[in-house]
């Protein structure tokens, strides 16, 4: 049970219930869609970027509560931050969730998103929790098209 | 609830008391069913993924490999004959498994999936031309879907499903209707592997017949569950793959009628289906060997014919009453908890059940069953239009096999009260 708390953190299960950022930007400049043909995870996300600053964003999509929640809280620690410090971020995301259990997880300035720490100790969930990533990155990186986490 | 119950009551009164097996002794065959995951003694609710193989396969395998390895059907010596028996023996036990005219009529492929392929490429590129139609289902797994858009692609024939009703049935009439003189080949499940449904094939066989239309029937998650007689059938192809019915993956049979196969193209060029090459002309090689190109997974093959003698030592009756008795169990225990559905709920049933929890995604369902050393399927269970026609994301399934036990439907009823905890 206690791994199971880890990784469904209150955060996370309130982030699923109620997500922030849900719905369609009708402001958006990049928009990009993200979907794990395994399991069927899908997300559209919603970008306002101006002079390489993130000014709004938003996701719609269905999936697991790791994928939503996950959604949701990147939506909430983008607004603001430069097209480089979300990529910056994005790496240090990953690499929370994919570090060896054996070591402390890196949380700094990770902020909220700390809550993901348990992932690790579910590797078969890694793509859940980076699927909104990865389309992130996806939209900033080539104006957005459809990514796969598979 | 009280739909359920009269479901029930009615269902029941039609099983006829067998006697039973003796579950302990059999499970003892399986290895890996002692497996503790996570601290806890497994419970693999998984068997329409794949099934777990008894020590005879086990066993069957391991002597192979360590006493009869050689190459089949062209040395002359001692180990080459035993392995070519080993294998031909399989041959002829499966022709009487499904009760099959003859051993030709059996062709050992990777598994139900190659067969597909096999019978779209080899009979529907040479049989169908545009504006021919294939005729399948709405719950068809993805592998009896693509192999005929594919042919469809390549030929021009068009592709027609049979729609399903809300309780994961064929709507009968409708495919009435659809059958019509430009039908050139029905393909269909004998049992859905994400709703459980048992199809009326026989029936369906009978009126394609009427219009001399062949049938292909995927029986991937049949053959588990109950005999197959490919004659009383009628069918004109019926295909099965090893690692669901015990035996290794990698390894599947199809069957079809002689007659059929010696219009057919062989399906793949290579070694074993030739009888002499030339660089002007081969002769290809008699049935079923034309059919089967390259090195097969000899292997393979010989575990499975102890996965079907194993399976026949039990026996098909008392396997069916004791799945029969989880189905219901399990339907009643599932349905008792509070925000589950469970999608699928035909009258002819398998015993896979399919469910969906209120506002709990099935991953996370997944993810904390297995904490609780309980496997399940999660996703779409490689079904996606049988989820878009239920409006739902995924699923969580679980398949029951003749070693489960009502113990373990308790378990898994206790895990899904797990799942309820961690996520509210």
């Amino acid at each position: 049970m206690d791994d199971l708390r880890e990784l469904y953190q209150e955060v996370i299960l309130d982030h699923n219930k109620n997500p922030k950022n849900y719905g369609k930007l009708e402001h958006a400049n990049l928009t990009s869609e993200g979907y794990n043909p395994l399991c069927g995870d899908h997300i559209n996300l919603y970008l306002q970027v101006e002079e390489g600053r993130i000014r709004d964003v938003s996701f719609e999509g269905s999936g697991c509560a790791i994928s939503k929640a996950s959604a949701s809280l990147m939506t909430a620690e983008l607004k603001g931050k430069t097209v480089g410090e979300a990529k910056h971020l994005f790496e240090k995301f990953q690499h929370l969730v994919t570090s060896s259990n054996s070591e402390e997880p890196d949380l700094d300035g990770l902020g909220k998103l700390a809550v993901f720490a348990g992932v690790r100790e579910f590797p078969l969930r890694v793509k859940c929790a980076s699927l909104a990533w990865h389309t992130m990155s996806a939209a900033l990186a080539e104006g957005g098209k459809v990514v796969s986490t598979e | 609830m009280s739909t359920h119950t009269e479901t029930l009551q009615r269902r029941s009164p039609s099983v006829k008391r067998v006697e039973a097996f003796d579950l302990e002794r059999v499970r003892k065959d399986f290895p890996i069913l002692q497996l503790k995951v996570h601290g806890k003694p497994l419970v693999y609710l998984d068997n329409a993924a794949t099934s777990q193989k008894p020590q005879a396969v086990l066993d069957a395998l391991n002597k192979y490999y360590r006493e009869e390895n050689a190459n089949i059907h062209r040395g002359v010596h001692y180990l080459s004959e035993v392995a070519t028996r080993g294998y031909e023996g399989t041959r002829v036990r499966i022709k009487n498994f499904l009760n099959a005219a003859s051993e030709r009529e059996i062709i050992f492929v990777r598994g139900t999936t190659e067969a597909a392929n096999l019978v779209a490429q080899s009979y529907g590129r040479t049989h169908l031309k545009a504006g021919d139609e294939i005729i399948i289902t709405g719950m068809e797994h993805h592998s009896n879907i693509v192999p005929w858009q594919m042919l469809c692609e390549d030929t021009g024939a068009k592709l027609r499903v049979v729609p399903l009703n809300n309780n994961g049935e064929l709507i009968f009439e409708e495919f009435e209707t659809l059958l019509n003189s430009h039908t050139k080949l029905v393909s269909l499940v004998h049992v859905s592997n994400s709703l459980g449904t048992i199809n009326p094939i026989k029936k369906i066989i009978g009126l394609a017949h009427e219009r001399k239309v062949p049938v292909f029937i995927d029986g991937a998650q049949a053959v588990p569950h109950m005999s197959v007689d490919v004659r009383e059938l009628d069918c004109d192809f019926y295909a099965f793959s090893g690692h669901k019915i015990f035996g290794p993956t990698g390894i599947g049979v199809l069957y079809a009628k002689e007659a059929l196969l010696k219009k057919m193209r062989p399906y793949q060029g290579g070694g074993d289906m030739i009888k002499s090459v030339t660089f002007e002309k081969t002769t290809y090689n008699d049935l079923p060997h034309r059919f089967e190109a390259g090195t097969p997974d000899i292997a393979g093959v010989i575990g499975l014919g102890a996965a079907l003698e194993y399976v026949s030592g039990i026996g098909y009756d008392k396997i069916a009453a004791h799945e029969h008795e989880l189905l219901e169990y399990a339907t009643e225990a599932l349905l008792a908890i509070p925000g589950l559905k469970i999608i699928g709920t035909a009258k002819h049933k398998a015993s896979v059940i399919s469910f969906v929890l209120d506002g709990i995604h099935p991953h996370d369902v997944g993810t904390i069953l297995d904490r609780s050393g309980i496997a399940v399927r999660t996703g779409h269970h490689c079904t996606q239009p049988v989820m878009k026609r239920f409006n739902v994301p995924a699923t969580s399934r679980a398949s029951f096999a003749f070693y489960n036990t009502v113990a373990e439907v308790d378990a898994l009823v206790q895990g899904i009260h797990t799942v309820m905890k961690v996520m509210s």
